[in-house]
């Protein structure tokens, strides 16, 4: 019998106290455990930076990659063998910023895997310069002067890109996030969830307390839940372009919401083949077999040549 | 119409050579095939022209409307007593051509190509098919060198299958009207002919993709990424045409970062994977190349097709110029195989190869090719392929797993290779970093661990380096003691063999030493074979001879004389003559070459 601890390893964890990544990786391992995976079906791919070292503490299968090209390794390895469950982790940096190219393309293609972003706002491990998604006109502490840039809307560019699961969630609410783990990991197809995560040494403006709204005048949570203001994100009949252009506009329009209020939440769901099942479209025993399974032992090239000749 | 004629002389018995030089835009600037038909094996092309086809004007007199003209017209390069064949229509007299020394044979294409088309009714849709005025120029050759229409027509036919059949005989119909043309213009006037000689071998025409792409399917590859890069595509373009037989998955990616991480992770993940691409791409692979020699991926396979840099350079030219690039590309110091094939047959074996060694050693191999060997058509045999065996290196099933202590993915082991495991594996479960690591694959800084770990990445070269054959490291060709001996890497192969014949017409005794393991490299090989030589003549086609500094590095040998090329264009035969002819009877220590 399985229990949360087999997905925890004795790694020595070296994250500030506070940090929100503990927050991340406790929902991730709660997560995989809740959804019965045996750990060696998981394979966890992640990114430079703090976060980076998520997959060496989750005694799954663990690829702790390049800065900003988790993606395409997640994606070569999910495509070599299907079978695996697959989440890929980074920073909001890493996949917002160096990697935002594979970013873009992987949602392109819906491969069936999930995509975590510790999304704080800053470069942590590099001390605390601004990322892509620190708003123009902030400066968080170690910063010299305020960003001159406009952030990046991720979840907007995701649901452009073409992830069909496009979900926010708070590190610090992991009860939340643990369920929205969940249910992007069941999503067939490419998932995105973007982590709201405090960076307790680096990014002295959007705080556990922030977010808790103890500056605001009313004194209440910044973050709201999209699902309790009657708010549906998903796609009911994925043949209707209609209906897809409306989701997509409402959750785009919904995305750009920050400041006093900030939703979390499913922002857009559609079920869509995925890249897995396009290939397979093309090469019918990729639907059969996993390409790691395939016999490679019996390949006769003989015609090819006969064919030259 | 180049393929064509290559096919149709190898079933009759002759060896062909054919390399195709091109623009780099669509519209179709001056592209020409330069074919070379032989009774014996030919592995290069020679700098003149027998039997000149010139479908249009450019082709006679270069791109001379510009101010720096590409070529000056193929009419300079016709040989004495050769021939051209030209449009008729172009109205051209004898002294505008300026060749009193060869024969012209004017055939006016688009009036024999619309007789042909009336006689099968298609003479209203000229605009349709008067693209086929080429095929009219290949038949009125055909027939002057009195070669089989028979075996022309076949070869014709075989090159539109399906839906564009009927396109085919139409094809075959056009080249009889040029060659009747012909004949019935000028009877027998020309005195080269090509005629078909008995032979058994049954011989294919195949260029060096080609014999990538079917080296990758005996491999067992499963995965190949690519970005579009020339010339380096029409490998992948021939993989997906295949795909489905062979159930190999073809994937383009956004860029070649992500070809070379995607086809690592598919690597550490279980499959053979490659990707292929050419020095832009390359360079972008850099970073990923290191992270897959750092943490042991057993691939990927990198196909790297040089053409003419830096930069853009000149992207539809050969060029010899990533060797050191190839050794040294990304951060730090990893191990990694690097081979260089010299022709076709090469190309194939040392791509099948560089599977097994990846997975061995478990590190990413790079085959060198270049654009000139990659496009280039020969005749060769057919290869057998029956005796090769796939290697898949040591790795751990579950049932191996069973019972043992935790698994350790970077176990030091007594034989200097951790056996690995495929993830989903029960029991095999493996962390990995590009951080330095422990034997778990867990992040570390231990000074220990790290010079442990370094001396058990780079001794698996040594390893490499006791498990491949001395055949396949270096060539050898020629007699152990010469008055010169001749040394170079890759696609030079061709020109320098044949070369050799030249160079011994004039009395001149050399041997040719081809290295073709770049990384690890043949160090007490090619001491042996270069200790004791003369005079050392280095041919590389790039303009540091980059081969020569690497045998400088590992040897302390340096070479006597240097034979470069580096205006984009192949080494002919007659070049490597030249050059070496020029360098050790006139004493010149760098002779540069500079043949279009």
């Amino acid at each position: 019998m399985l229990e949360l601890k087999d997905f925890r390893t004795k790694v020595h964890n070296d994250w500030c106290p506070g940090c929100g990544d503990f927050g991340i990786l406790n929902a991730v391992q709660m997560a995989l455990f809740e959804l019965k995976l045996e750990p060696h079906q998981v394979a966890i791919f992640s990114g430079i930076g703090c976060s980076g070292k998520t997959s060496h503490f989750v005694s799954t299968y663990g690829f702790h990659t390049l800065h900003g090209r988790v993606l395409p390794i997640a994606t070569g390895a999910r495509l070599a063998n299907n079978a695996l469950t697959v989440v890929a982790v980074g920073g909001d940096g890493d996949g917002y910023g160096i990697g935002a190219g594979h970013f873009v393309h992987t949602g392109r293609r819906n491969l069936d895997f999930t995509y975590v972003v510790y999304n704080n706002g800053v470069y942590g491990l590099t001390k605390g310069q601004a990322s892509p998604t620190l708003p123009k006109g902030l400066k968080t502490k170690s910063m010299p002067d305020a960003a001159i840039v406009e952030g990046i809307n991720p979840l907007a560019t995701a649901i452009s890109a073409g992830y069909t699961f496009v979900a926010r969630s708070y590190a610090l609410d992991v009860r939340n996030l643990k369920e929205t783990l969940k249910a992007a990991i069941l999503h067939k197809g490419s998932a995105l969830v973007d982590v709201l995560q405090t960076c307790p040494t680096y990014n002295d403006i959007n705080t556990k307390e922030w977010y808790s709204g103890t500056d605001l005048p009313t004194k209440a949570p910044r973050l709201y839940k999209l699902e309790d203001t009657g708010y549906d994100g998903v796609v009911k009949d994925p043949t209707d372009a209609n209906e897809i252009n409306q989701k997509k506009g409402q959750a785009i329009t919904r995305s750009f919401e920050w400041g006093d209020k900030i939703p979390i939440g499913l922002f857009y769901r559609i079920e869509q083949p995925t890249f897995e099942d396009m290939i397979a479209n093309r090469m019918p025993a990729y639907k059969e077999v996993p390409l790691v399974k395939q016999d490679i032992f019996q390949r006769d090239v003989t015609p090819l040549f006969e064919s030259l000749a | 119409m180049a393929e064509t004629f290559a096919k149709a002389c190898a079933r009759g018995g002759l060896h062909v050579f054919a390399n195709i030089e091109y623009h780099s835009n669509i519209k179709g600037e001056h592209s020409y095939y330069r074919v070379r038909a032989s009774e014996r094996d030919v592995q290069s092309h020679v700098d003149w022209i027998d039997v000149l086809i010139a479908l249009d004007k450019e082709t006679l007199f270069g791109d001379v409307h510009k101010e720096y003209p590409t070529h000056n017209g193929h009419r300079n390069e016709v040989s004495p007593g050769g021939a051209i064949i030209y449009d008729g229509a172009l109205k051209l007299k004898p002294e505008d051509i300026g060749r009193p020394d060869v024969n012209l044979y004017p055939v006016p294409y688009m009036d024999v190509l619309v007789g042909a088309l009336k006689e099968t009714g298609h003479d209203k849709e000229l605009s349709k098919y008067q693209v086929m005025a080429n095929t009219v120029a290949f038949g009125a050759s055909i027939a002057l060198i009195d070669y089989s229409f028979e075996q022309i027509a076949e070869a014709v036919k075989e090159g539109f299958t399906g839906r564009k059949a009927a396109l085919g005989e139409l094809n075959v119909k056009a080249a009889r009207h040029g060659y009747d043309y012909m004949r019935n213009t000028y009877h027998d006037s020309f005195p080269y002919k090509l005629h078909r000689i008995p032979s058994k071998e049954k011989r294919m025409v195949i260029r060096g993709v080609q014999a990538v792409g079917i080296a990758k399917f005996k491999a067992g590859c499963a995965f190949q990424t690519y970005y579009p890069i020339t010339p380096a595509t029409d490998e992948s373009e021939y993989l997906e045409n295949h795909q489905k037989d062979y159930n190999i998955v073809v994937v383009q990616t956004e860029d070649e970062i992500s070809a070379v991480l995607m086809a690592t992770g598919a690597a550490h993940a279980g499959v053979r994977a490659a990707t292929s691409t050419s020095g832009p791409g390359f360079s972008l692979m850099a970073e990923g190349l290191g992270w897959a020699g750092h943490t042991e991926a057993p691939g990927p396979v990198i196909i790297l097709y040089q053409r003419a840099g830096p930069s853009t350079g000149l992207p539809t030219r050969t060029e010899q110029g990533d060797l050191q690039f190839a050794l040294h590309a990304g951060h730090g110091e990893f191990p990694r195989m690097a081979v260089a094939p010299g022709d076709v047959s090469e190309c194939f074996h040392d791509t099948f190869d560089a599977f097994n060694y990846a997975e061995r050693f478990q590190m990413p191999a790079i085959v060198l090719i270049d654009k000139f060997l990659a496009s280039s058509y020969r005749t060769v045999p057919i290869l057998d392929s029956r005796d090769l065996k796939i290697d898949r290196g040591q790795i751990l099933s579950e049932s191996d797993l069973a019972g043992k202590p935790m698994y350790k993915r970077y176990e030091f082991t007594p034989l200097g290779i951790s056996p690995r495991t495929v993830p989903g594996t029960k029991g095999g479960i493996f962390h990995t970093t590009g951080d330095e690591h422990d034997e778990l694959g867990h992040i570390t800084e231990n000074s220990e661990i790290r010079i442990k770990m370094m001396q058990k990445r780079m001794r698996k070269l040594q390893l490499a380096n006791e498990a491949i054959p001395d055949s396949k490291k270096v060539g050898f060709f020629g007699p152990e003691k010469a008055d010169v001996a001749m040394v170079g890497w890759g696609s030079t192969k061709g020109a320098i063999i044949d070369g050799m014949q030249d160079l011994e017409g004039d009395g001149i005794r050399c041997n040719f030493l081809q290295i073709r393991y770049m990384s690890p490299f043949p160090t007490e090989l090619v001491t042996k074979h270069l200790s004791n030589a003369k005079r050392k003549v280095l041919i590389e086609n790039n303009y540091s001879g980059q081969l020569g500094g690497l045998i400088r590095e590992h040897t302390g040998i340096a070479m006597d004389y240097k034979v470069l090329k580096y205006n984009g264009r192949p080494f002919s035969q007659n070049e490597v003559y030249e050059g070496v002819k020029e360098a050790i009877k006139n004493g010149v220590k760098e002779v540069v070459m500079a043949h279009a």
